[in-house]
């Protein structure tokens, strides 16, 4: 590692931290820091940068054990507050995903559904410390001979309930457009015809994927912030992908890499997990989610301090390119673009879209940073890197 | 779920008939009768929240019209439930007056009661529902 002029290691900055002498600042200030004075000296200057994001996160849910019953049973299907999670784990085990719509839902059958309730809200009940109605059924056997259950229950009396989301954090996503003549109901929003909307879905430079772009420090077991408690990076999302094209700067271009994340329920906070109804297209969970980037060396000072007019994504249509898997854009266009209000596309000015909470993502770093400052968080030290990724030696210093 | 504030006046010769009970069971739509005076033999008039789907409420005012009873939208505002709101800005891609719009210096979502044409498709765009319909209570 001797390329580098500034070396620290997670150790040293930890140390920091329990002296309250860490530099913690979020992404948003390192933009500036970064502009300022350079990478070189803001790694000096700086120890931690503090991310953040909350949107809606497909690949979201909860394991949930509800506890044994007396006589026992072992749970063949279950439904909270009517939505159905799966059982097929062991007696009382159950999966509830977040975007599982409640049973009876009229789905899309008068269009645009509106998908009022599901797994997403449940959870969010559940955080909320409301009563959620429980229901299970089972076909009886000698161990387990009890057929119904039913109860209501709280998140307090649950004896095991985990969020563990396969896929969050999207290192980028996609600016959406339509170029139909019709209004389309799309997990990227309502976008109306003839390009007049373009809805894009990322915190740009606050968001934690695109502030350590090839992964150098955030890896299996990186402690974060997660919907509202700590939470733990547990390996790769679902569709996590590296090999994708990149600036010169490193920030992809496309949707990239992705994380599976595990946090204690019971730990959470309402304003934190808030189940979503998106029109026509189905029920989720908006996450926040934060991840605090150890200041290592100037490299890693680079990446995040790359500002929304570094951080591209490009444009794509949702009428008819991306249900039938053409790779095809309109155009890359920058978060500064993307912020400012409009963008240009196919030579026209297309008013843009946010559809994640920039305003709540900055939130969630300013308590991320805060956790870290008062030293009620010390930054872990990943026990390996994410698949496809190579991380920063953190022990070492020379 | 789409809901209507509506004055209705019956005319005299159909006030005995079940009007009401058709929009529900041949409509599927639901009903909170706020005030009305309907007698035998006169001319009605009930204030009514009438709500479902939106095709439904247009079809059951089609419904109403045709019967010969006169239909009167009351007056209605969107209210935004401040603790439920995220601001994370999809309800401005269907505004079309720009009583929503997003402040670019701070990214959050502003919403100007002034500039509201009250057309709720704010209603249903907003992820976490925090656009809500209130009747103006004055204007009943």
């Amino acid at each position: 590692m001797g390329e580098f002029k500034v070396r620290k290691t997670i150790d040293e900055i930890n140390e920091k931290i329990r002296r309250g002498e860490a530099v913690v600042v979020t992404a948003e200030e390192m933009v500036k820091i970064v502009k300022e004075v350079g990478p070189e000296e803001a790694a000096r200057e700086v120890d931690v940068v503090t991310t953040g994001t909350f949107s809606p996160m497909c690949s979201s849910g909860a394991f949930i054990n509800f506890g044994h019953t007396v006589p026992t049973i072992k749970a063949y299907r279950v439904w909270l507050n009517g939505v159905p999670a799966y059982a097929g784990l062991a007696a009382v085990d159950i999966y509830l995903g977040a975007t599982e719509p409640v049973e009876d839902d009229p789905l899309n059958k008068v269009f645009p559904g509106e998908f009022r309730y599901g797994g997403g809200h449940v959870i969010h009940d559940l955080v909320a410390g409301k009563k959620v109605y429980l229901k299970a059924v089972a076909y009886g056997t000698h161990c387990y001979p009890r057929k119904e259950y039913e109860a209501e229950i709280t998140l307090k009396d649950l004896p095991y309930a985990v969020l563990c989301n396969p896929r969050n954090a999207y290192q980028n996503y996609n600016c959406a457009i339509n170029l139909s003549d019709k209004t389309i109901y799309t997990y990227m929003g309502i976008l109306r015809p003839k390009a007049a909307n373009a809805n894009y879905a990322t915190a740009g430079q606050l968001s934690p994927l695109l502030k350590d772009p090839y992964l150098k420090t955030i890896g299996i077991g990186t402690r974060i912030f997660l919907g509202g408690a700590k939470g733990y990076v547990i390996w790769a999302g679902t569709q996590h992908n590296m090999k994708v094209k990149r600036t010169e700067k490193g920030a992809p271009l496309t949707p990239g890499a992705t994380l599976m994340v595990i946090g204690n329920l019971k730990e959470m906070d309402p304003r934190w997990i808030v189940g979503t109804s998106h029109l026509g297209y189905g029920c989720s969970l908006a996450v926040g989610l934060g991840i605090p980037i150890p200041i290592l060396n100037e490299e890693v000072a680079m990446y995040a301090g790359l500002g929304d007019e570094d951080l591209f994504t490009q444009v794509v249509d949702y009428a008819y390119d991306y249900p039938n898997g053409i790779k095809r854009n309109y155009g890359i266009v920058s978060y500064a673009e993307l912020k400012s209000g409009k963008i240009k596309v196919l030579d026209k000015e297309v008013p843009t879209v946010p559809i994640s909470s920039y305003v709540r993502a900055k939130e969630i770093a300013e308590i991320l940073k805060d956790w870290i400052k008062k030293g009620e968080m010390l930054l872990t030290e990943p026990v390996a890197p994410i698949p496809g990724a190579d991380l920063f030696p953190f022990r070492s210093s020379g | 779920m789409f809901k209507k504030g509506l004055v209705l006046r019956f005319p005299a010769e159909i006030v005995d008939q079940p009007i009401v009970w058709r929009l529900v069971k041949d409509f599927d739509l639901s009903f909170n009768i706020l005030k009305a005076t309907i007698l035998p033999g006169k001319e009605g008039i009930m204030v009514m929240e009438l709500s479902g789907h939106p095709k439904n409420v247009s079809k059951g005012l089609q419904y109403l019209r045709d019967l010969g009873v006169e239909v009167k939208t009351v007056g209605q505002e969107i209210k935004r439930n401040e603790d439920l709101c995220i601001h994370c800005g999809a309800c401005t891609a269907v505004c079309p007056t720009g009583a929503l719009s997003v402040d670019r210096e701070t990214m959050q979502v502003v919403f100007d009661p002034d500039r509201c044409s009250a057309c709720e498709l704010c209603v249903t765009a907003c992820v976490v529902r925090a656009m809500e319909v209130r009747l103006e209570r004055e204007a009943l």
